[in-house]
């Protein structure tokens, strides 16, 4: 239970580093900081599978096209022109209050009802047998669907990349 | 039920032990044999004034890491300068938990298995862990704060995770046939001398291929090459902290042997020893050290290749990545497809 704090505490304090940090560099790597706890989460639900997933996919591969992109940018240049626009800052006092009320409620509705408990999984919760069922059967059609929106999406970025080369 | 934790308490913790220390003496001794092996590649000698043929070279070496000046270039940036060399280090270690060494020895009355963690997931415990390594070296080439060590830290990343598409792909048909990601299934399917070697050689292939990209080894360590980015993302490091990458590329190798052996060359099995009548004792030694001769032989493959062939340029080896080594790992995945549902598998 005290590890499971310490690593909440730690996911709390980077993503709020994310945010105020003035170093785009920084960010990333407490971005990446926070991705490991929330796989860490899923090793203490025993999701062993989960666990591997996020570590390879959200902080091993994504997070390592960031750190491409952010060492390839002027930072210097971005952090002196760092201040947004004022519409933006408006749209945040909205869509924060808004965010946060989203998640309470769901939050709450979940807590009240008897599946919010970790004992409340199936045994086999977050093993690669039980992904790939829920994939492959329950889920096949969204998965289907997920897959070509995701082949369309890398074929729009070589159409991108090839126009300019030429 | 005090005792019983207690015992898996100490158990655990001999284990690592074991394991940890095992695989730091290997990183040690990798430095003398990589030079000495040079040496014969090359004909001439190499350390052999240190003791008896050169064998407490890598301890003088070790000595003088540590008393020489640290020195932090005043224009790096500290935090990730010091950090990356750690990030680096950990996970290339960490990665070498999940291998099965043996199958499992009886000693003071119970079983234990030879294997530090028994994750359901272990070989993508492996790939997390070595996606966690390229961290080290990228942010290495970014706090170092020159040119060289940021073209270093670029390259590095892409190339790994080029590599490790590759690399995930090739040991699908292992985990295809075998029907788990456990490594230790994985070894106890290739029971009888049915390597996985023999059946999926392009996966072999493959596989070898990225792990030489995958642990910066020549003819892939584009990062490092001296010859165009000085020494790349480790430029400006010195003292202890140059030693931990060097130590992590060593261990990373050790790891990616182990790994070969694992999956391809039927593990810590040992054909033909179930018909010997041997006490169960001995044969789980002999598996044992059947492993680690099995990865002995991988990681002298690992020098040979080094000191043999030449440096890959970086667009040839980003074409060698996916457009060769990618379809092939497909392919095998495809070929093992049809091999099981044939029932040939």
């Amino acid at each position: 239970m005290l590890i499971i704090n310490v690593i909440a505490f730690v996911a709390i304090f980077s993503a709020l580093m994310v945010v105020f940090h003035r170093s785009p560099m920084v960010s990333v790597v407490f971005l990446i900081v926070n991705l490991v706890c929330i796989a860490l989460f899923f090793l203490f639900l025993h999701a062993q599978f989960l666990f591997a997933i996020q570590l390879i996919v959200y902080a091993g591969a994504i997070m390592v096209l960031f750190v491409f992109v952010v060492m390839l940018l002027n930072l210097r240049q971005e952090e002196e022109q760092r201040p947004g626009w004022r519409i933006q800052r408006a749209l945040a006092f909205v869509a924060g209050p808004l965010l946060v009320g989203a998640l309470w409620t769901a939050l709450w509705r979940r807590g009240r009802s008897s599946e919010a408990f970790p004992g409340g999984f199936s045994s086999g919760f977050g093993t690669a047998e039980d992904i790939g069922r829920l994939l492959f059967n329950d889920y096949l059609f969204q998965f289907e669907a997920a897959s070509v929106l995701l082949v369309v999406a890398m074929i729009g970025a070589v159409v991108l990349a090839r126009r300019r080369e030429s | 039920m005090e005792p019983s934790v207690l015992s898996l308490i100490i158990e655990s913790l001999v284990k690592v032990v074991f394991v940890i220390g095992l695989v730091m003496g290997g990183v040690t001794y990798m430095t003398w044999v990589e030079r000495r092996v040079a040496a014969i590649i090359q004909d001439r000698l190499g350390p052999n004034r240190v003791g008896i043929a050169g064998l407490l070279q890598p301890i003088a070496d070790g000595l003088k890491f540590l008393f020489k000046e640290d020195v932090i270039p005043p224009h790096v940036y500290k935090p990730f300068y010091i950090l990356a060399p750690t990030l680096i280090f950990i996970p290339s270690l960490l990665g070498s938990t999940v291998i099965p060494f043996g199958d499992s020895i009886h000693l003071f009355g119970r079983d234990i298995p030879l294997r530090v963690a028994d994750l359901n997931v272990g070989i993508l415990f492996i790939f997390a862990m070595s996606a966690m390594g390229v961290y080290g070296i990228a942010l290495a080439g970014w706090a170092s704060n020159n040119k060289f060590s940021l073209m270093g830290g670029l390259r590095s990343s892409a190339q790994l995770i080029s590599y490790e598409l590759a690399m995930g792909l090739s040991v699908v048909g292992v985990l295809m046939a075998a029907g788990s990601l456990r490594l230790n299934e994985v070894v106890e399917y290739q029971s009888g001398f049915h390597w996985n070697a023999f059946t999926q050689p392009i996966g072999l292939l493959c596989f070898v291929v990225a792990a030489f990209a995958e642990t910066n080894r020549a003819p892939f360590d584009l990062p490092e090459c001296e010859s165009e980015l000085v020494a790349g993302y480790h430029t400006e490091y010195s003292s202890m902290k140059f030693a931990m990458f060097m130590m992590a590329e060593y261990a990373n190798m050790i790891t990616a042997a182990a790994l070969m052996v694992t999956l391809f060359f039927g593990g810590w099995q040992v054909p033909g020893l179930s018909k010997a009548s041997l006490s169960p004792l001995a044969v789980s030694l002999i598996q044992v050290g059947a492993f680690l001769f099995k990865t002995a032989f991988f990681l002298f493959l690992f020098v040979w290749v080094r000191w043999t062939l030449p440096r890959f340029r970086f667009d040839q080896l980003m074409d060698l990545g996916w457009k060769a080594l990618f379809p092939l790992a497909l392919l095998q995945v495809f070929a093992t497809g049809l091999g099981i549902l044939k029932g040939w598998l």
